[in-house]
């Protein structure tokens, strides 16, 4: 474990303020990239339309979606005490994606555009809900994980079971590059569909803060110092089948970034899970932005879609981190 | 401020573990609670700090009967330290000290004055001011116990609820820990403490709660609860009780058949 002395980090407001220019500044970065050039689009009516319908929504979307994630990712952690939880654990991802995928299965994107990310939205909820009758809204932290793990189970088994199923080649392909995850064309009707349940979801997810501090002592002294822990579950679950259901709707499924960020932001915030939450939310709206911009910039050379770059970071940093964990664990 | 329970029960993954219970622990004095493992002192603990719900009973803190006490007011007045001494990140010390202030704080604010006072204070008192940087994690055990009771001091509690917070320590430990414990007693703080090492009850509690099969069988002083009759019906074994230069020592002797 990182040792960091309270006086070689920043103090907080610090902290929040750097972070949140450097996100600032990857936003303007990711509306001045693309394949027409750097600056703010070509002038006339073409540059007008692609920064309106191509970069903004791009940008917008890659920022509330690493929000979504990073954030999702610190509080599940914080929650269940667990540096290795991540968002797909209680199965939203998964909800959301099987809700997707069935909606291309059934022809339904192709009848009504928004039935894509609705159909996302459906699966998110259905899942939240299918783990929470599981879980029970008082239950520990593992009961959440186990219910997760089933619903998550059961909906990879049922996108297998569509893909199988299909038909017709063009919706195959369209279901797992959605599974893949991308930010690349999607209208500002789907980012301003996600956008308020995102916030709202970002909201919620910032509130628990306080419990997760005192969840640090265990769940008789988070209770001991005044914190409602079914509230805190409740805030948890809620916000991120919101934020990261909504998000993943929209982006489709973009793995490890809520594994990935929190986990090297942590020794920043000197480990606290309640401060870890904001700063994550920047920090993951950041790596998602950068991700995209380099993204592009390897265009048309790589055509790479978000959620297969984030796994390519993400996966060896996982073997990283088993590699140091038995490090800690043999002397 | 005084705890007052009354004919309490209450059932634990739907076992009984407290029988009609009756309790009592007076502010400025140190209380504790023994018996056998699996008698129900730790249950009695957390009942009476609000984490399990009794079925039956009335438990009084203060002047207020228990419903009458919101979450929110009950963190204000009464710490809890709980017996494992878990602290599941490595925070620093100061840190884990400032987490007692979270009830008298609103969420959005930072540390006050006050808080830094009450931390201050707090971990001065436990002798920890040096170790103020340091992960908790990278503690030893003594250590990490004074830490985690600083952390019950700056909560400010006016009861202190301790689960065998002397478990697992060094005889040295053990002295100073109780030591401590005596002293925060004497500040006014009503403090009661789950104990194993019936010869530290003896020696540094004002009153001791036997307790066998989750009801009271014994309460008082020392001296009249720690008889070998009491001894013999509860853990089943023979003991003796003695004073050697004025410090009472209880003798387990043998296992009873």
């Amino acid at each position: 474990m990182t040792a960091a002395g309270a006086d070689t980090r920043m103090p907080p407001s610090m902290l929040l303020g750097v972070l949140a220019a450097v996100t600032a500044a990857s936003f303007v970065l990711s509306l001045l990239v693309g394949p027409s050039g750097f600056g703010f689009g070509p002038a006339g009516e073409a540059g007008t339309l692609i920064f309106w319908e191509i970069r903004l929504p791009r940008a917008v979307l890659g920022a509330l979606a690493g929000a979504a994630l990073g954030l999702a990712g610190a509080a599940l952690q914080g929650y269940l005490r667990n540096p290795l939880a991540e968002p797909g654990l209680i199965g939203v991802s998964g909800g959301a994606a099987l809700g997707a995928v069935l909606a291309i299965h059934l022809g339904l994107s192709q009848a009504v555009a928004l039935a894509l990310p609705v159909g996302g939205l459906a699966g998110a909820a259905a899942a939240m809900l299918a783990v929470v009758s599981l879980a029970g809204m008082q239950g520990g932290a593992v009961t959440l994980i186990l219910a997760g793990l089933a619903v998550s189970a059961i909906c990879t088994a049922l996108i297998s079971l569509a893909l199988n199923l299909s038909q017709n080649p063009f919706a195959s392909v369209e279901m797992v590059f959605w599974l893949m995850g991308s930010l690349a064309d999607r209208s500002l009707t789907q980012v301003w569909l996600a956008a308020p349940l995102i916030l709202v979801g970002l909201a919620l997810l910032l509130s628990v803060g306080r419990a997760l501090d005192a969840l640090t002592l265990g769940e008789d002294a988070a209770r001991s110092l005044g914190v409602d822990l079914s509230r805190t579950r409740l805030a948890i679950v809620a916000g991120t089948t919101l934020a990261v259901g909504a998000a993943t709707a929209v982006t489709g499924v973009i793995g490890f970034v809520g594994l990935l960020v929190p986990h090297v932001l942590r020794p920043l915030v000197g480990h606290r899970p309640g401060l870890l939450l904001p700063v994550s939310m920047l920090g993951g709206a950041t790596f998602l932005l950068i991700a995209d911009v380099g993204l592009r910039l390897a265009q048309p050379a790589v055509e790479l879609r978000i959620g297969v770059l984030t796994a390519l970071i993400g996966a060896p940093f996982f073997v990283w981190l088993v590699l140091r964990t038995r490090g800690e664990l043999t002397p | 401020m005084r705890i007052e329970a009354e004919g309490v029960r209450a059932r634990l993954a739907g076992r009984e573990v407290l029988k009609s219970f009756a309790f009592t622990a007076h502010p400025g004095q140190l209380t504790a609670v023994i018996g056998p493992n699996g008698a129900g002192k730790s249950t009695l603990l957390r009942t009476i700090a609000g984490l399990l719900a009794p079925d039956a009973g009335t438990i009084r803190i203060g002047d207020r009967d228990f419903a009458q006490w919101p979450r929110a007011d009950l963190a204000r007045v009464l710490g809890y330290l709980p017996q494992d001494r878990i602290v599941h990140w490595p925070l620093s010390a100061r840190i884990v000290v400032g987490l007692g202030r979270l009830p008298h704080r609103s969420s959005a604010a930072g540390e006050s004055r006050e808080d830094t006072a009450a931390i201050d204070a707090a971990m001065s008192s436990m002798q920890v001011a040096g170790l103020e940087d340091r992960p908790v994690t990278s503690l030893s055990g003594g250590e990490r116990a004074r830490v985690l009771l600083a952390r019950v001091l700056a909560q400010q509690p006016r009861i202190l609820l301790a689960d065998e917070p002397a478990a697992g320590l060094d005889p040295a430990q053990q002295l100073a820990l109780f030591q401590h414990l005596t002293r925060i007693a004497a500040d006014g703080c009503t403090v009661v403490v789950a104990v194993h090492d019936l010869s530290l009850a003896a020696r540094f509690c004002h009153s001791i709660v036997l307790v066998h099969k989750g009801a009271v069988v014994a309460a008082g002083s020392p001296a009249e609860v720690l008889t070998p009759a009491h001894l013999a019906a509860t853990y089943g074994i023979e003991a003796r009780y003695h004073v050697i230069d004025g410090v009472p020592v209880v003798l387990p002797v043998s296992v009873l058949p």
